[in-house]
């Protein structure tokens, strides 16, 4: 019975590892690859572990575990923000078919930090700015 | 079916074969950024193995390795994600 249930759980979690792989070489922008990564792949993990812990069936396997699930769980949006971000710092190509980016702008360009929203002129001079050198680079 | 025997000849594949997909992108990736989410995604894998064959060997002591991989994966994210913008910056 519980080799059933060791099977289900890694069927399902290395079938998730495989669609997370899957998205990472076929999409085709780094902003979706990395949703796809984050989420497919977290998910794909803590199953496998839980399989782990299901064949162990002991209390200290099973803390280990949940706290290698608590630990993916948490730092993976963490550091999906963090390579996001440099990502966009060094102007990764959006997808052609995208239809709006919405951050155009708002990004001070030496001190990277982001604008605030309540200085709705300085913000609308710094996107037409941005919009000019997109067109004269394309 | 028995468990080790479908473990090693289902599932194993199933990971190193989403390995080697994860590995083409990490040779192709237009960008530097598509390399280490790529990289991220391999450290993941490697962690799926890692516990696999802790269900294969009957070691519960992987999973601490397991535990340590996960801790420099993040690790090494955040400092590839530092350095980049660093970079970027003092150009």
């Amino acid at each position: 019975m519980i080799d059933i249930i060791i099977m289900i759980f890694c069927t399902v979690g290395a079938l998730a590892i495989l669609l997370a792989a899957i998205g990472v070489l076929r999409m085709p922008d780094v902003y979706m690859r990395l949703s796809v990564t984050t989420k497919a792949a977290t998910m794909g993990i803590g199953l496998l572990l839980v399989g782990a812990a299901f064949h162990f069936s002991d209390v200290g396997v099973t803390s280990r575990v949940i706290a290698i699930i608590f630990f993916t769980t948490v730092t993976a949006p963490v550091s999906a923000y963090l390579i996001v971000r440099a990502a966009y710092f060094i102007k990764a190509e959006l997808w052609q078919h995208s239809i709006v980016d919405e951050l155009n702008g708002m990004y001070d360009k030496k001190s990277h930090i982001l604008s605030s929203t309540d200085l709705p002129d300085e913000r609308a001079s710094h996107r037409t700015d941005d919009g000019e050198e997109i067109e004269e680079v394309k | 079916m028995d468990l080790e025997i479908y473990l090693l000849y289902v599932i194993l594949p199933i990971l190193s074969l989403s390995g080697l997909l994860v590995f083409i992108r990490f040779l192709k990736g237009p960008s530097i950024a598509d390399r280490v989410i790529s990289l991220d995604l391999l450290i993941i894998i490697g962690l799926g193995t890692i516990a696999i064959s802790s269900i294969l060997a009957n070691q519960a002591t992987y999973l601490d390795v397991a535990m340590v991989v996960a801790l420099i994966g993040f690790l090494s994210t955040v400092a590839f994600s530092y350095y980049l913008e660093k970079r970027q910056r003092n150009d």
